[in-house]
């Protein structure tokens, strides 16, 4: 039992399997309930970390000599930084046109 | 205080600090208890030993990505009042939703088997400074550069896209 493992053994991959599910989850929880564009960002940004998180453990607790995971870790981070900059801009772009960030109002696509 | 104390004791700070994101009203205040969780998802890779990567993550998340948020939400001026307002169903829905996804995953993790677990917590080296650094510069030398590109296009669509528009004189 994974839930059981936690409680004896402390430290271990499952621990850490359990958090890392919990901060997706959570981020996946963000962007339904709230309208603002930011925050929904900003909960995607969330989800990304739990990922992140759950590649180093893997990485600590089952690679050998090579760090390739950390390496792909890295590189998300990098992807990351991109999409938030080239995100943000949009929204400030959208704002500018409508003075909203709530995405109930974003409807200009609907036709 | 031994290592498994420390660990949960970090989980749970980070879970917190991740559910009060989500939770709390003020847009600023989401933003800074975002900034305090990527410090604790730091704590965490530094307790898996990920220096590199716990240094890393300070500087680009917290650093420079919360940055920008707080910069983008002070710059357009949004504030508790006109924080849009969801729906009690639409927010019972939501999280009926998540934790039936949370179930889901763990149901499908748990009869995963773990076939050879090599290092433990402690007593390996691969995320020190100089293993990554030979490593990004050796093997992982091209997509390096390519990510560089990546920075340079992201850096011209977003003063393209932010850009006011020039004013026509007629």
């Amino acid at each position: 039992m994974i839930l059981a493992s936690i409680f004896q053994s402390g430290v271990s991959i499952e621990f850490y399997i359990v958090l890392a599910t919990m901060l997706f989850c959570i981020g996946a929880v963000g962007v339904l309930i709230r309208r603002n564009a930011i925050i929904l960002l900003m909960c995607i940004e969330l989800m990304l970390n739990a990922v992140n998180l759950l590649l180093v453990a893997f990485s600590t607790y089952f690679g050998k000599a090579e760090a390739d995971a950390q390496i792909f870790v890295f590189f998300i981070m990098v992807v990351a930084a991109a999409e938030a900059t080239v995100g943000l801009s949009i929204l400030v772009m959208a704002y500018r046109k409508l003075r909203t960030t709530d995405i109930g109002l974003f409807n200009n696509l609907k036709g | 205080m031994s290592l498994e104390l420390i660990a949960t004791i970090l989980g749970g700070l980070t879970i917190g600090s991740a559910l009060m994101v989500v939770i709390s009203k003020h847009p600023v205040r989401s933003v800074l208890y975002l900034v305090l969780t990527f410090f604790m998802i730091s704590a965490n890779y530094v307790l898996m030993n990920a220096q590199f990567l716990a240094i890393v993550n300070i500087i680009v998340y917290a650093g420079a990505i919360m940055v920008l948020f707080l910069f983008v939400l002070m710059l357009l001026n949004l504030s508790k009042e006109n924080e849009p307002k969801t729906s009690l169903f639409v927010k019972l829905a939501a999280v009926v939703t998540g934790g039936l996804l949370f179930v889901v995953l763990i149901a499908a993790f748990k009869d995963g088997v773990i076939v050879a677990q090599t290092a433990g917590i402690d007593g390996n080296d691969q995320g020190l400074v100089q293993n990554l650094g030979q490593l990004l510069f050796s093997k992982y030398v091209v997509p390096f550069e390519v990510s560089s590109v990546l920075f340079i296009a992201s850096m011209v669509g977003a003063i393209l896209l932010a850009k006011r528009e020039k004013q026509t004189i007629d």
